[in-house]
C-alpha cells in the first residue's frame, strides 16, 4: 500500500477515534461510539500491516496480536464490575510498558534517519517517552495493587518524600543532558536504563503516597499519562495518528482528574503530592459524647413503605459488599409501589470516575433515575427517606458546616436535609479521609449496622414479606 | 425485671403507656412486660394484640402494681377510687416509676414517692437538649394538641377554612391567629395553613420568626425596641409591662379581624398569662372560635372554662385540657415510643435492669426521686440555645466583614492574575523556542498535537459523568494504538533484542486493545433506561 493511502487510512482512524469519544456524551450513542473506536483500530492496524508488503515480520505481528487479544478479551469477559478500577489501572500499566519498550527500540534502531537538531529532538522524544512510560507502568501497577487490596491503600508517607521526588526528577534531567551529549550507543543505553529504573521507583513512590480516597484522581491521572506516553512515542516515530490519539487520551485523563479534584475541593498538586488523610482531624476531638440512634430492618422497611420520595446514596461500601443487585431489587419493588426512588451519585464515589454508575447499570437500575450531585442536591429537603449505603465522606456535613474540618469546602450530598436519613454501615469507623462524620449523630439519622449486602437483602425480603 | 403497664384511671384519659410495637422493643431490652387488662382499649389496642406482641395480661390491678418492678404510665400516680388506695402505695418498695409527675406542682406526691422508696422519672422534666429529643413527650403531645386544636376549632366554626369561589357565591377564607409558636403553636399553624386558612402568629421570642414563616404563617411583630422574650432552655420568659401593653394592643386589634384564635402561651412555673380579655372576646365577630391550649394552667383567655366548651358573647371558647387524649391512638404511639427511648437510655446493658446514672444530663434531669431522696429540681441545664457574645470580643460589623472579604477576593484575583500572566509568559517563551529552533518536520507534528489536545478538550467536556468509567476504558483501549509503533519496529527489526522488545510491546498493547474495547462494550450494554 502506498504511503499516501496509509496516511489517508490514519486520518480516517483519527476521525473515528474522535467520534468514538464524542459518542460517549450520551448513553444512547455510547455503544455506537465504542464501535467507532473498534473500527478505527482495525483500519489503523490493517493499513499498517498492508504497508509492510509481504515481509517476514507480519507473521510475528499476527502471532503477537492474536496472543494479546486472546489474553485481553477473556479477562475483560470475566472481570467483575466491582473490579473495574483494578482492571483499568492494570491496562494503563500495559500502555506504559509498551511505551518504554517502543522507546528503547526507537533508540536502538531509529526508523527515521535524523541529523542535527532533528536528531536532538528525536533523542528528547525518546527520553520523554520512556520516562513517562516508566512512571505510568509502575504507578499503575501500584494503583492496581492498592485498588485490589493487595497493597495497603493507606497513604505511605516517607519523611522528606517531596525532596526524594524532586531529587529523582533532577537526576533524570541530569542523566538526560548526558544522554543528549553522548555519541556512544552503549553509554546512551546505559543512561536510558538508569533513568528508566529511577522513573520506575518514582512511579511507585508517587502512587504509594496517595490514599485510597484519592484513587479516582490517580487512575484518571495515570490515564492521562498513558496518553502523553503514546503521544511522545508518536513524535519519536513521526506518526501523526499516535500523536492525535495520545493527545486525545491525555487531555481526556487530564479533564477527568480536574473534575475529580474539583469534586473534592482539592488542588491537583496536593493530590499528586499525596499524604492526605494523615492529618489528624481537629473536629473529631469535639469531646462531647454523642449518641447514635440505631434502627432495625423492620423500622426501615416501614419508613420506606410510607415514603413518597426516596433517594439512595451509594458509596464504595456498596461496591465492596457487592450490594448493588439487592439495591436494584429494592428500587424496583419501591418503584412498582409508586415510590419515587432516585440515586444521588457523588463525583468521587467509588474508586473510579463513574464507578457507581457502572455498578448500578450492571444491576439493571435505569440510568435516568441515577442523578449527579448537582442535579439532586436541591431535592433533599423534599425527600422523605435517604438511604446512605456505604458512603461516608461524600455525605459529611462537616464539609459544609465546619471550616476547621480537613474536608471543609468539599461539595457533598446534603442528605441531612431530608426528613429521615438511614445509614447502612458496618461500624462506626471513619471514611478514607479519616474524618469524623457528624451526620451519624444528627437527630434525623438512624444507623443500620451490618454488612451492606446482608442489610439490603434483609430490607428487600422485609419489604416483600 | 418485670415492667408493668397499668390502665389509666384519670377521668377521660384514653392514652396508654405502651403499644404492641413498643412492647416488642421493651422485651428486646430484657424486660418482661405485664399489661393490665383493658389498658389499651381506649387507644384501640386490644389485649389480644398485646398478647401477640409478647406481653402477659394481668386481670388484677393490685397484682400488677405489686409484681412490676418498673411501672410505665401516662398520668401522675393518684388515688384509685375503687381500690381506695393511692397508686403510689400499691407499688413495692425499691421499684421504679416513669410517668408525668409535674414535680413543681406536686411536692406532696414527691414526698409520697420518696417515703415509699420509689425511684421516679418525670418525663415532663426532661432537659431540652438535642440528645433528649427522641424522649421528649411534651413536644410529642404538644404537636398533637396543636393539630387537634385546629380540628376542634374547625368543628365549631361555621365556615370553610379555605376561600372558595362557587356558583353560589364567594366564600372568604378563615383568618386564624396563633399566639405562642412553640411546638403546639407551630403544629396548629401547619394544620390551619394546610386547610387553607390565612394564618398569623405571634410569639415574644423573635428567634422563632423563621420557623413561623417556614410553616406558612405571617409573623406579627410589635413595633417595639426589640426586646427578645427568649428565656433559658428554649422557653419564653416574662416580659416587661410596656411590652405587654403593646402586645395587648396588637391582640385587641387582631381580635376584631380574625375568626379563630388559638392560644398556646405558657411560661414555665407560672400561671398562664392572660392575653385575651373579656373585651377582646366581645369585639370578635359572632361565630368566631377561641381554642385555649393553656386552659389547664388557668387559660390565656379570661372567658375560658377549663375542660369545657363555653359560648360567651357569641364566641365559642374551647377549653379542653385533654386534646392529646382525644387522639389517643397516635398519642399512645408517640408516648410509648418516647418511653422506649427513655428505657433504652436507662438500660444500657439491655439486660432488663434500669441503671440510674446521675452523671448523665438526661437521666439526672428526669430523676425526681432517687430511692428515698427527692432529687428535684436538678442543677440548671446548660442554658444558651444560641451562641452568646463573650464580653470584650466585639463582632466585626457587616461592613467590616464585607470589606475584609472584598480585600481577600481582590488578593486572590491578583494572585490568579499573576499566575495567569506567568503561564502566558512561559507559553509564549516556549512557543518562541519551538518556532525559532525546531525543524519543519517537528512543527507539522507539533501542530497536529496541539490541535488534537484542543479537540480532546472540547469532546471530553461533553461526556456525561455517568459514563466516566466507560470513557476511561475506551480511552485506554485506543491508547493501545501504540501498537502501531511496536508493529513498525517489529516488522523492520534487525537486532534480536529489538525484535523481542517490539514483539512484547505488540502483545501487551493488543491485550489493551482487545480487553479495553470488550470491557467497554460489556459496560455500555448494561446502561438502559
Amino acid at each position: 500500500m502506498s504511503t499516501g493511502m496509509v496516511s489517508v487510512a490514519y486520518v480516517v482512524a483519527s476521525v473515528l477515534f474522535i467520534l468514538s469519544l464524542g459518542g460517549l456524551s450520551h448513553q444512547e450513542s455510547a455503544r455506537r461510539g465504542n464501535l467507532y473506536g473498534v473500527a478505527g483500530i482495525i483500519i489503523a492496524v490493517g493499513a499498517t500491516l498492508a504497508s509492510f508488503g509481504s515481509d517476514g515480520g507480519i507473521i510475528a505481528i499476527a502471532i503477537a496480536i492474536l496472543i494479546g487479544a486472546g489474553i485481553g478479551i477473556p479477562i475483560a469477559n470475566k472481570v467483575e464490575m466491582t473490579q473495574m478500577p483494578q482492571l483499568v489501572a492494570l491496562l494503563h500499566s500495559f500502555v506504559g510498558l509498551a511505551a518504554v519498550l517502543v522507546g528503547f527500540s526507537g533508540y536502538i534502531e531509529p526508523l527515521v534517519a535524523t541529523t542535527g537538531t532533528e536528531h536532538t529532538i528525536h533523542l528528547v522524544e525518546v527520553y520523554l517517552g520512556i520516562f513517562i512510560g516508566a512512571v505510568t507502568f509502575t504507578g499503575s501497577l501500584v494503583a492496581c495493587g492498592k485498588l485490589d487490596g493487595r497493597i495497603d491503600s493507606k497513604a505511605l508517607t516517607l519523611p522528606g518524600r517531596h525532596w526524594m521526588n524532586l531529587a529523582a526528577i533532577i537526576a533524570c534531567v541530569v542523566l538526560g543532558s548526558w544522554f543528549l551529549g553522548t555519541d556512544s550507543m552503549g553509554l546512551g543505553i546505559l543512561f536510558l536504563v538508569i533513568m528508566t529504573v529511577i522513573a520506575c521507583v518514582l512511579g511507585v513512590h508517587l502512587i504509594m503516597a496517595i490514599g485510597g480516597a484519592d484513587m479516582p484522581v490517580v487512575v484518571s491521572m495515570l490515564n492521562s499519562y498513558s496518553g502523553w506516553a503514546a503521544a511522545s512515542i508518536g513524535f519519536m516515530l513521526g506518526n501523526d495518528l499516535l500523536i492525535v490519539v495520545g493527545a486525545l487520551v491525555g487531555s481526556s485523563g487530564a479533564i477527568l482528574s480536574y473534575i475529580m479534584c474539583k469534586a473534592m475541593n482539592r488542588s491537583f498538586i496536593s493530590v499528586i503530592l499525596g499524604g492526605f488523610g494523615q492529618t489528624s482531624s481537629s473536629s473529631a476531638a469535639s469531646g462531647e459524647e454523642q449518641s447514635v440512634y440505631e434502627t432495625t430492618v423492620d423500622e426501615v422497611c416501614e419508613e420506606l413503605r410510607n415514603a413518597r420520595s426516596v433517594i439512595i446514596v451509594p458509596g464504595y461500601g456498596m461496591a465492596v459488599a457487592q450490594a448493588q443487585n439487592g439495591v436494584s431489587d429494592m428500587t424496583k419493588y419501591l418503584r412498582d409501589k409508586g415510590v419515587n426512588v432516585r440515586f444521588g451519585i457523588h463525583p468521587v464515589a467509588g474508586r473510579l470516575p463513574g464507578h457507581m454508575n457502572v455498578l448500578l447499570a450492571e444491576a439493571h437500575v435505569p440510568y435516568d433515575i441515577v442523578l449527579e450531585m448537582d442535579e439532586i442536591n436541591e431535592d433533599f429537603p423534599d425527600t422523605d427517606v435517604v438511604l446512605v449505603i456505604g458512603a461516608n465522606d461524600t455525605v459529611n456535613p462537616a464539609a459544609a458546616e465546619d471550616p476547621a474540618s480537613p474536608i471543609a469546602g468539599m461539595p457533598v450530598l446534603e442528605v441531612w436535609k431530608a426528613g429521615q436519613v438511614v445509614v447502612l454501615k458496618r461500624g462506626m469507623a471513619s471514611g478514607y479521609a479519616g474524618v469524623e462524620n457528624p451526620l451519624f449523630f444528627k437527630d434525623n439519622t438512624r444507623m443500620l449496622f451490618g454488612d451492606a449486602k446482608e442489610s439490603v437483602d434483609k430490607l428487600v425480603s422485609g419489604l416483600r414479606g | 425485671m418485670k415492667l408493668g403497664i397499668p390502665k389509666e384511671i384519670f377521668e377521660g384519659e384514653r392514652r396508654v403507656a405502651a403499644t404492641p410495637s413498643s412492647v416488642k422493643k421493651l422485651t428486646d431490652l430484657g424486660y418482661e412486660v405485664l399489661i393490665e387488662t383493658g389498658a389499651g382499649d381506649r387507644a384501640d389496642y386490644s389485649d389480644e394484640t398485646y398478647k401477640a406482641a409478647g406481653a402477659t395480661i394481668i386481670e388484677d390491678t393490685k397484682a400488677l402494681w405489686k409484681d412490676a418492678n418498673v411501672i410505665l404510665k401516662v398520668r401522675a400516680p393518684m388515688k384509685n377510687a375503687s381500690l381506695k388506695k393511692h397508686e403510689a402505695d400499691l407499688m413495692t418498695e425499691g421499684s421504679y416509676l416513669v410517668s408525668y409527675i409535674w414535680p413543681a406542682q406536686n411536692p406532696e406526691l414527691l414526698d409520697h414517692l420518696a417515703k415509699n422508696k420509689i425511684t421516679s422519672f418525670a418525663i415532663d422534666s426532661l432537659p431540652r437538649i438535642s440528645r433528649a429529643q427522641k424522649m421528649d413527650a411534651l413536644s410529642a403531645m404538644a404537636n398533637i394538641a396543636g393539630y387537634r386544636a385546629v380540628i376542634e376549632s374547625a368543628n365549631h366554626f361555621g365556615r370553610f377554612f379555605t376561600g372558595q369561589v362557587t356558583a353560589a357565591g364567594k366564600v372568604p377564607p378563615a383568618k386564624v391567629m396563633v399566639i405562642g409558636a412553640g411546638v403546639a403553636g407551630l403544629a396548629a399553624i401547619g394544620a390551619a395553613n394546610s386547610m387553607g386558612a390565612i394564618v398569623r402568629a405571634f410569639d415574644t421570642r423573635l428567634e422563632v420568626r423563621e420557623q413561623v414563616e417556614s410553616m406558612g404563617a405571617e409573623f406579627l411583630q410589635l413595633d417595639f425596641d426589640d426586646e427578645d422574650g427568649s428565656g433559658t432552655g428554649g422557653y419564653a420568659k416574662q416580659m416587661s409591662d410596656e411590652f405587654i401593653k403593646a402586645e395587648m394592643a396588637l391582640f385587641a386589634e387582631q381580635a376584631k379581624d380574625v375568626d379563630i384564635i388559638i392560644t398556646t402561651a405558657l411560661i414555665p412555673g407560672k400561671p398562664a398569662p392572660k392575653l385575651i380579655t373579656e373585651d377582646m372576646v366581645k369585639s370578635m365577630k359572632p361565630g368566631s372560635v377561641i381554642v385555649d391550649l393553656a386552659s389547664e394552667r388557668g387559660g390565656n383567655c379570661e372567658a375560658t372554662e377549663p375542660g369545657k366548651v363555653a359560648t360567651k358573647h357569641g364566641v365559642t371558647v374551647i377549653g379542653y385540657t385533654d386534646l392529646p387524649s382525644r387522639m389517643s391512638k397516635v398519642a399512645s404511639d408517640l408516648y410509648a415510643t418516647n418511653l422506649v427511648h427513655l428505657m433504652t437510655e436507662l438500660t444500657p446493658e439491655k439486660d432488663g435492669k434500669p441503671v440510674v446514672n446521675m452523671e448523665d444530663t438526661v437521666i439526672r434531669g428526669i430523676t425526681v426521686v432517687n430511692d428515698k431522696d427527692i432529687t428535684w429540681p436538678p442543677p440548671q441545664p446548660e442554658a444558651p440555645a444560641q451562641p452568646q457574645h463573650k464580653p470584650g470580643t466585639e463582632e466585626p460589623s457587616p461592613a467590616e466583614v464585607h470589606a475584609k472579604k472584598e480585600a481577600a477576593e481582590q488578593a486572590a484575583r491578583k494572585k490568579s492574575l499573576i499566575g495567569k500572566m506567568a503561564l502566558l509568559a512561559v507559553t509564549v517563551f516556549a512557543l518562541y523556542g519551538v518556532g525559532a529552533h525546531a525543524p519543519e518536520s517537528f512543527l507539522s507534528h507539533f501542530t497536529v498535537f496541539v490541535l488534537s489536545c484542543f479537540i480532546g478538550w472540547q469532546v471530553i467536556w461533553n461526556v456525561t459523568p455517568s459514563l466516566h468509567t466507560p470513557l476511561m476504558s475506551v480511552t485506554n483501549a485506543i491508547s493501545g494504538i501504540i501498537v502501531i509503533g511496536a508493529m513498525l519496529h517489529l516488522a523492520q527489526a534487525e537486532n534480536v533484542a529489538v525484535g523481542i522488545m517490539a514483539f512484547v510491546a505488540v502483545l501487551i498493547a493488543s491485550i489493551n486493545i482487545g480487553g479495553g474495547f470488550y470491557v467497554t462494550h460489556r459496560m455500555l450494554k448494561m446502561f438502559r433506561k
